[in-house]
């Protein structure tokens, strides 16, 4: 468990992060380390520099910016869990980063790496895809908004190019008529997800009118589960709509699930997440 | 509460071996930084069986800070002997000659093809990505099942088969026509022990060409022998040295190539050499557990009396055998009736090669693989009668001790009605099965179950007398020397080595009983063949049924001796002596007193001893055990099966045990505790799992399930007491209880919670698929 050998920089500043990321092309960002230092120890991530912007301290906040909160990247998991705002008007994150691996794990990961690492298991991308957030990435070009939707391009694999930086996640605040659910099933209190399921019902009397619902570890991204929500859309219930859930999914067999029961995990997961989002 | 109710035999003393090493004090082989020292790593074959083509070994010499490299054919020429197997349990037993590289040829995934020795691991680690090792790369056979049959792909071409032996044990015929016979056949898949430690090594040349070898291991006294032969070296030449050991379970009861590498290096570098193994490395090359397919028959007569019962067990050698290899099936040969009284016994073990990792000795060995058929088949036979299950357990219970078994052995003692009512008595079977029915009624999705074992164990490893007839190479004494130190304080040396079992306080604990100290007076020596010269280690359960015994007799020499020592002092006679814990007192005098401590400065000074005595209070006792000692005991899971994403839980587990004198409670536990959790392991989350190639797929703790505190309940736990008749204090032997008894309780349970959707069978571990594919199976 000894990693090939490479530079290390801390970067002092955004700029000088990206300044050392594009002085280097094959260096990587070193935020949390909890994803990236165990790749390293198995040697399948062999970067010839790591940048570390772990001590970015402006890049810890988590923000009222209107009709929008903003996170910044280097939040960790622990302060996604505890904060007031977050879980007060989006408490699907704040409870979602609390499900994420054990308390060392979130104490040191960070709401940008997860995101950034692109891992199809990760429980925190599924929550940012149905709530349609907006990420923000720097580069030398200066700063892009990216859509959720248009963020996880693949297996460890998003929007995020060589030499830029994830800077700011922007979710919606949800109002008294939203319901909301995240659940994961996984074996063991630290595994990750076998398969999970975040929902973001909108309710009028007790039924959806409307459902967002996006799957964790059901392909090589996070992805929207659309049959699930035009059923819902269309009225039907709980249980008719997430029959649909597997739909044009196609998880990976591995270990802990075949696809095939990934598929049957996803249906029930995806019928209790609704009831639970409509309660 | 008297004195010795409160640090003697029985008191629940905390464990003096705690303090250092939950402070990160204790003394691991890595901790163990010597001078000049290289550092070895292990290049490993990537598949399960190839031919080895060439090896480059250029570009790692070359590489920065590298030492020496050697392919399994520089070495050959080290290795007076093969790779030691010491139980051949037929005369035709098949074992194929390995060494410690291999040099032609590999058969397992993680087989060791070299060696890089550099100045630090960083270096050594990178030359060892530069061995440049060219394979033909071979079909391989990893299921068990189909490597017995004919045509199988072989692993070992030159034997013309995977069979290593068959050994079969019958008494009586079978009884075809009973009214009732059922039969089924169980998997128990291959195990990874993972102690918390994993193996590591330092071998230190010493001047004369001696060496001392540091291991992670459970047996310094056979390692040493059995390196000493391998490298063909004098036993007086090597001093085998195992200081804090993590954990074993039964995986560093072995000689290792590694062990023997290291040795052989040290030698020939002339410098300290050291390997500590990785983690995910201690998947592979670290030994793995069960891999059985085992085919069970119990014939009954319609009101329930078992008549009958029949084996056919096919136990997965691995790739080679290692240490005691072949006779793992063996140690459950003698228990497939369990705590049953069953006339007529026929069990067959056929050992086979597959190209994994070897297996040996995991936590239980072969006791819980017949313990889970047995069990399981319990259930499977009280459906089939209509009879309740708890009731056919106890109508076929054996009732009468000394009690000789259909296999032949004898077991002294065990009241398996009085473990059984104490279990019912904590359970409340009633509520739960009323919790259960309503549950059903109502068509919950999360349903209970309860789960039942009732069991009986051997161990206490073991008579030398019949290992010699089961052909086992050595014996199974255990050795012990208490010296009375002057100043009051005692010192013992135990041949037994333990690794997390808590030796150093129970062995204080029974000394201070014995002679009258308080235990932290007691110093406990172990694990060093130059300061503890005799000794079989530590496994099979053994340390205190055999280990302890051998010290209470150098306990009663002590107290002989001292006798006449305080009665040439007190000038009275010797039968005039009464003794209690440490004390002499003259009968009709009771002012008259003097303790063993006393007697120990007396025979120290030996200013006035009898005459001829010889100086010093000291005694070295050797205890070859009459018989195995015989644990059991009765428990019950009670488990909630999600039927929607297949997850099954333990909510409840209820353990009564017999282990008959307990030393120490808060030890007898910790051991019941995790012999437990690594049964619930079993039943529920463990299992290497191969893919048809031999690759290992799940070989990192992210995949492979180590359940934690947070996924199991706090056991329950209580006990019954019937004394061993044969040891001097009665004790039993605890190491293994658990997970003999937990595996069949836990799956019972998860059958039972789902028994009304019709599923009759789930194969370990239960996972949430396995259980998912039962439901959907049983519902068409
Ligand atoms: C034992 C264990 C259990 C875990 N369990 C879970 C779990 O249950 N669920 C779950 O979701 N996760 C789990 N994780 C992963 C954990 O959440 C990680 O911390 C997280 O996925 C990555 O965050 P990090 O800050 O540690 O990123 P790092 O490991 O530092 O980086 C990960 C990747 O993202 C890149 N990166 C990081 N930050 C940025 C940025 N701001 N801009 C651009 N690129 C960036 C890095 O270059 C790297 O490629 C677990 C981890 C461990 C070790």
């Amino acid at each position: 468990m000894i990693p090939a050998s490479f530079d290390y920089e801390v970067a002092e500043s955004v700029e000088h992060a990206l300044a050392l990321l594009g002085a280097d092309p094959d260096a990587k960002v070193l935020a949390g380390g909890h994803s990236l230092v165990p790749a390293l120890k198995l040697r399948v991530s062999r970067p010839s520099k790591l940048v570390d912007i772990g001590r970015l301290s402006d890049l810890a906040y988590v923000r009222d910016a209107g009709s929008q909160l903003a996170i910044g990247a280097l939040t960790r998991h622990a302060a996604v869990q505890g904060d007031p705002l977050l879980q007060e008007h989006c408490p699907i994150v704040s409870s979602t980063a609390g499900k994420v691996g054990d308390p060392q794990v979130r104490h040191r990961g960070t709401i940008g790496g997860s995101l950034a690492h692109g891992d199809p298991a990760s429980d925190l991308p599924a929550v940012i895809l149905a709530l349609d957030a907006e990420l923000v990435i720097v580069g030398a070009g200066g700063e892009r908004t990216v859509a959720a939707a248009d963020f996880f391009t693949g297996v460890f694999q998003t929007a995020v190019g060589p030499g830029e930086l994830l800077t700011e996640i922007r979710i919606p605040k949800l109002g008294d008529a939203t319901g909301w659910s995240y659940l994961k099933y996984h074996r063991r209190a630290q595994d990750w997800a076998t398969v999970g399921v975040a929902a973001i019902v909108h309710r009028d009397n007790g039924t959806a009118t409307s459902a967002s619902v996006a799957l964790t570890n059901m392909g090589g991204t996070t992805l929207r589960a659309a049959s699930v929500e035009a059923a819902v859309a269309a009225g039907s219930s709980p249980a008719e709509a997430a029959a649909h859930a597997a739909e044009g999914a196609e998880p990976a067999s591995d270990t802990a699930a075949s696809a095939e029961f990934r598929a049957h995990l996803a249906r029930v997961l995806t019928e209790r997440a609704l009831m639970e989002a409509l309660a | 509460m008297s004195a010795t109710e409160t640090w003697g035999i029985g008191a629940p003393l905390k464990r003096k071996e705690d303090d250092p090493l939950l402070r990160g004090r204790g003394t691991y082989v890595d901790n163990i930084d010597l001078p000049g020292t290289v550092v070895m790593v292990v290049v490993r074959s990537p598949y399960a069986h190839a031919r080895i083509t060439s090896i480059d070994t250029s570009a790692a010499k070359a590489a920065e800070g590298v030492v020496a490299v050697y392919t399994g054919a520089d070495l050959r020429d080290d290795w007076k002997a093969a790779m030691p197997c010491a139980w051949p349990v037929t005369e035709d037993m098949k074992n194929p000659e390995h060494f410690p590289l291999a040099v032609s040829e590999v058969n397992y995934q993680g087989d060791g093809v070299a060696v890089v020795l550099a100045d630090t691991r960083a270096h050594a680690v990178d030359a060892a990505e530069l061995v440049d090792v060219d394979y033909e790369v071979l079909d391989a056979i990893v299921d068990v099942a189909a490597a017995a049959e004919d045509g199988a792909t072989l692993v070992h071409e030159e034997l013309g088969t995977n069979v290593s032996y068959v050994w079969p044990l019958e008494s009586g015929t079978f009884d075809e026509s009973a009214d009732v016979i059922v039969k089924h056949t169980y998997i128990q898949p291959p195990l990874i022990p993972n102690a918390i430690e994993p193996r590591g090594v330092v071998a230190r040349p010493e001047p004369g060409g001696d060496v001392t070898l540091w291991s992670a291991t459970q047996i310094p006294h056979i390692l040493r022998l059995l390196t000493a032969a391998t490298l063909g070296m004098s036993e007086t030449k090597l001093r085998v040295i195992a200081p804090d050991v993590g954990g074993g379970f039964g995986s560093k009861l072995d000689v290792y190539a590694e062990e023997l590498l290291a040795v052989a290096i040290a030698r020939r570098l002339g410098t300290p050499v050291k390997w500590i193994e990785e983690r995910s490395e201690n998947a592979l090359a670290t030994i793995h557990g069960r891999d059985f397919v085992t085919t069970l028959e119990l014939a009954a007569t319609k009101d329930g009396k078992i008549t009958s019962l029949r084996a056919n067990v096919i136990a997965s050698m691995g790739a080679y055998l290692q240490l005691v290899t072949p006779g793992i099936p063996l140690l459950g040969a003698w228990i497939y009736a369990g705590p049953y009284e069953i006339p007529n016994y026929s069990v067959t073990f056929t050992g086979v090669f597959t190209n994994t990792t070897p297996t040996d000795a995991y936590r239980g060995a072969g006791r819980p693989e017949a313990t889970y058929v047995l069990e399981r088949t319990m259930d499977l036979l009280a459906k089939e009668l209509g009879m309740d299950r708890v009731e056919l357990r106890r109508k076929n219970f054996i009732t009468e001790f000394p009690a000789t078994i259909a296999s032949g052995l004898t077991i002294d003692s065990g009241d398996h009605h009085a473990s059984l009512d104490r279990l019912l008595e904590h359970l409340g079977l009633e509520e739960l099965e009323a919790e259960q029915q309503a549950r059903r009624d109502r068509g919950d999705t999360k349903q209970i179950g309860i789960g039942f074992s009732t069991y009986n164990e051997m161990c206490g490893l073991a008579p030398s007398r019949i290992l010699g007839a089961i052909r086992y190479a050595a014996g199974g004494w255990e050795t012990a020397t208490i010296r009375c130190l002057p100043t009051g304080t005692f010192q013992v040396v135990t041949g037994t080595s333990p690794h997390g079992q808590g030796h150093e306080t129970a062995w204080s604990q029974i000394v201070a009983d014995q002679l009258g100290c308080d235990p932290s007076e007691v110093e406990v020596l172990h694990g060093d063949t130059s300061i503890s010269p005799y000794g079989l280690d530590t496994y099979g359960s053994r340390s205190l049924p055999v280990g302890g015994a051998a010290l209470w007799s150098a306990g009663e020499k002590i107290i002989e001796k001292a006798r006449e020592i305080v009665a040439h002092q007190l000038e009275v006679a010797a039968d005039d002596l009464e003794y209690e814990a440490g004390t002499f007192t003259v009968k009709g005098s009771p002012d008259k007193e003097m303790t063993v401590k006393g007697a120990a400065w007396a025979a120290f000074a030996a200013h006035n001893l009898p005459d001829g005595m010889e100086p010093n209070l000291e005694a070295t006792a050797t205890y070859d055990p009459p018989n195995f000692s015989w644990p059991g005991g009765a428990h019950a899971a009670v488990v909630e099966v999600d039927t929607g994403t297949g997850d099954a839980r333990l909510i409840r587990y209820v353990a009564i045990d017999d282990v008959g004198t307990v030393v120490n409670p808060l030890i007898v536990d910790g051991q019941v505790h995790g012999g437990i959790t690594q049964g619930i392991a079993t039943a529920l989350y463990e299992e290497a799992i191969y893919d048809e190639d031999g690759n290992l797929a799940n070989g990192t703790m992210a995949m492979y399930l180590v359940p934690s505190a947070a996924e199991l309940p706090s056991y329950e736990l209580d006990r019954t007491e019937t004394k061993a008749t044969d040891h001097p204090f009665g004790a039993k032997g605890v190491g293994e209880t658990g997970t003999i008894a937990a595996a069949p309780a836990v799956i019972n349970a998860v059958i039972d919670a789902l028994s009304h959707l019709g599923v009759t069978d789930i194969q370990m571990p239960a996972t949430p698929e396995r259980v998912w594919r039962a439901i959907e199976e049983a519902q068409q």
